[in-house]
């Protein structure tokens, strides 16, 4: 056979073959990483939370901050992917599995951080045997449950074309074991009209469902701060705000890692120029949304302030405190952004996806200023003699978990993208039918 | 009702007698709440019935105010005492920062010396005003932030307005202690003190033994109301600045002097911290007018990086 199709998985096909040495080697470093992080959460759990840099005041930490950031860079694939496929957009489709393993690795990474806050991790199970739905924790629980499991699915239902050309490749040199792996996997799929017909209604309603479970799943995360009495916590504005972040970190995410297997991989013939002109043009749009809800938040709440905000304030922009991080977030999520995006003589591909990886770290340490700072400034005043219970910081046993999150969401993408290739070859393939587009539903007429 | 009624029935009945007669009879709110150490009384005491007759009745045993006058375990716990609405009062006018509430608090619920459920806190409300000592603990709130949060269920509000920690059932997700405006929980980030209490005999209503990664918190001292005994903060503090007693009943003592609940929030203008929060708290401030003594007083024994403490509010800046 030579559709376009097969034509095109024989370029992949080398890239899934039997591992090279480099590749383990590289898979041993990456899993020695996340073990030293599974050693610091034994230690964390035999020791207790005194081994973190959390106290009474700043009771959480690096960890609640790196929760919020991995949930929001999910946003990549489930807005991005799942907006696509219902828009019939078809110039992106190069990029979309990229997108949506960006989704899953990143909520498979960030939901567990939610847990290394507990103090007691073996009554996890009380959340199920003796949950409160009042309690904002459980409606976190239950939607990123739920939105995982949709993006799972999601991720799956894009993967069964090209697990059943992978399954019929000929001259596709692997193990027998994963001959029959992806026999499994393809589910059967043989490309009758009719498999067709369900596996694209499949997509389209997967795509309808995953959207509103997406912003639900942010929305109720933010509500963890925002339902809090809080000076810099109480604002009616947090789902949204939290929303718009998730997205702008989502999408820099993704021109990052798209630069990095683009030249990795050699992949210039499939993500072009025009990928990453499109995409800075969504970042900069995202630049001034973000910028508007920031600047709506911090203006209402500066304009005319409380005494706690004001202290709040302050030691935001005191450089003694908070201030370098601060400066660092408007620098590289606003100014810097803005400046090399918007003027046509710095734009080209590196310089978008430098300024991406600057976003995906501001939009951390914004995380990291929307969560410690309040908790440091709480209604009554600290009046303590210890440091570590006034200021936090961060200690080995976070930065362990933390590095190592990063470590299992980069191991996540290489076995994903040696198990199927990292473009969709079917879906890829099919943009060069000219195919009229199905319809989403049923309208009268024709 | 005398006639049919059994011996348990008719402690209820007396110690509603007694309720009733405090109005009536001046020793009658101080002997339900104030702490007496006579266990072998036989001697009779007068009360008031509500027909409006005097009687004379055997004086119940000091140890059994309420019944049980064991601590409530499990399910019980989280009821409450029947018929009882606790409130605390604190003169702040009395507050010179002794710290010995702390103190006290710490010895009876088996706390490290940096564990502290009660805080005493230099505070300054404007520029103006001279800073006064704020003794703080958890206000038992009727619209608590921290109960709404937990997720399972291990932080409650009672019927006689206590809210108690489970510390079997916290999973230690700290969401509690964010949520609480009056940063008056904290969590156990290590092993507590060892304690003579079988972890098995654990009861909320005294929170022995702590269990590390749980919260805890100022719990009223419960088990110290069924023995008709006042908390610990109370009957420490040397300024009898600690006031605690029944809302029902009308009647806050703080161990020598009792007064009427009602009365003193009227005469002294007593507020509650914060009630523009709306969560309603059952601890309750008197203004620090006519100050007993000058807040410098409570700096004089505290060590040289204790008193930096202070600097911020002193100097006229809220500190952080």
């Amino acid at each position: 056979m030579n559709t376009p199709a097969h034509v095109l998985m024989k370029e992949f096909i080398p890239y899934l073959e039997k591992p090279s040495a480099k590749w383990y080697a590289w898979v041993a470093i990456l899993v020695i990483i996340a073990l030293f992080g599974m050693y610091a959460l034994i230690r964390q759990m035999i020791d207790g939370q005194i081994i973190t840099g959390m106290r009474d005041n700043a009771v959480w930490g690096i960890y609640t901050a790196n929760f919020v950031f991995f949930m929001g860079l999910s946003y990549a694939g489930a807005l991005i992917s799942c907006s696509f496929q219902l828009l019939r957009i078809k110039w992106a489709k190069p990029v979309l599995r990229i997108a949506e393993l960006i989704t899953v690795s990143s909520l498979i990474v960030g939901a567990p951080y939610i847990l290394f806050c507990l103090g007691r991790l073996d009554r996890i199970h009380f959340l199920f045997t003796h949950g409160r739905i009042q309690s904002p924790i459980t409606w976190d629980v239950i939607a990123i449950s739920t939105d995982l499991v949709f993006c799972i699915a999601f991720l799956y239902f894009t993967h069964i074309r090209d697990f059943a050309k992978l399954r019929d490749a000929s001259d596709f040199n692997v193990a027998p074991w994963r001959k029959k792996m992806y026999s499994i996997l393809a589910l059967g799929y043989k490309g009758t009209p009719v498999q067709k017909k369900y596996l694209h209604q499949a997509h389209d309603i997967m795509a309808a469902i995953i959207i509103p479970t997406a912003v639900i799943a942010y929305s109720l995360l933010s509500l963890l701060f925002s339902m809090s009495l809080k000076p810099g916590w109480h604002s009616t504005i947090f789902s949204p705000y939290f929303v718009v972040t998730a997205g702008y970190s989502g999408l820099a995410l993704l021109i990052v890692v798209m630069w990095i297997y683009r030249k990795n991989r050699k992949l210039e013939k499939h993500i072009t120029n025009l990928h990453f002109n499109y995409f800075a043009f969504g970042l900069i749009i995202l630049t001034f949304i973000y910028a508007y809800f920031s600047f709506s938040e911090y203006l209402t709440q500066w304009y005319n302030q409380t005494k706690t905000f004001e202290t709040l304030l302050n030691n935001l922009v005191n450089f003694s405190q908070f201030g370098w991080l601060s400066l660092f977030h408007i620098v590289f999520a606003f100014i810097v952004p803005v400046i090399i995006l918007g003027f046509p003589w710095f734009r080209s591909i590196n310089s978008v996806t430098l300024v991406s990886a600057f976003i995906v770290l501001a939009l951390w340490v914004k995380r990291y200023l929307i969560v410690v700072p309040p908790l440091e400034n709480p209604f009554i005043p600290i009046q303590d003699v210890r440091p570590e219970y006034v200021n936090y910081s961060v200690s080995w046993v976070e930065w362990a978990l933390s590095i190592s999150g990063i470590a299992v969401m980069i191991l996540i993408f290489t076995v994903a993208s040696k198990i199927a290739p990292i473009i969709p070859v079917s879906e890829v393939a099919d943009m060069h039918n000219e195919e009229k587009p199905k319809l989403l539903f049923k309208t009268k007429g024709e | 009702m005398e006639k049919k009624a059994d011996k348990g029935n008719r402690r209820k009945f007396l110690k509603n007698t007694l309720a009733l007669g405090t109005a009536a009879l001046a020793t009658g709110a101080g002997t339900a709440l104030a702490n007496n150490d006579d266990k072998k009384n036989t001697e009779k005491i007068k009360v008031l019935t509500t027909e409006g007759k005097i009687i004379e009745i055997e004086k119940p045993l000091d140890e059994c105010k309420i019944n049980p006058c064991t601590p409530a375990q499990g399910k019980e716990a989280r009821i409450g005492i029947p018929g009882r609405s606790f409130v605390m009062v604190i003169d702040l006018a009395r507050c010179k920062n002794a710290r010995k509430c702390i103190e006290g608090c710490q010895k009876g619920h088996n706390l490290k010396p940096d564990q502290e459920w009660l805080n005493v806190v230099l505070m300054k409300d404007h520029p103006d005003q001279e800073p006064y000592w704020f003794p703080r603990q958890c206000f038992h709130c009727d619209n608590p932030p921290c109960v709404k949060v937990c997720p399972v269920g291990a932080t409650f509000k009672r019927q006689d307005n206590i809210v108690l920690v489970d510390n079997d059932r916290c999973i230690g997700c700290k969401f509690c202690v964010v949520a609480c405006p009056y940063s008056a929980r904290i969590f156990n980030w290590d092993e507590p003190l060892e304690s003579e209490v079988a972890r098995e005999d654990f009861s909320p209503e005294t929170s022995v033994p702590a269990q590390v990664g749980t919260v805890s918190k100022c719990d009223f001292c419960p088990d110290r109301s069924r023995e008709g005994k006042l908390p610990y903060c109370a009957t420490s503090c040397p300024m009898g600045a600690i006031y605690f007693g029944d809302k029902n009943e009308d009647a806050v003592s703080n161990g020598t002097e009792t007064e009427r609940f009602s009365e003193l929030i009227k005469e002294r203008a007593g507020y509650r911290y914060l009630e523009e929060l709306g969560t309603k708290p059952n601890v309750y401030y008197l203004p620090p007018v006519n100050r007993m003594f000058d807040y410098k007083s409570g700096l004089k024994d505290l060590p040289e990086e204790k008193q930096k403490v202070y600097d911020n509010i002193r100097n006229g800046k809220k500190s952080n």
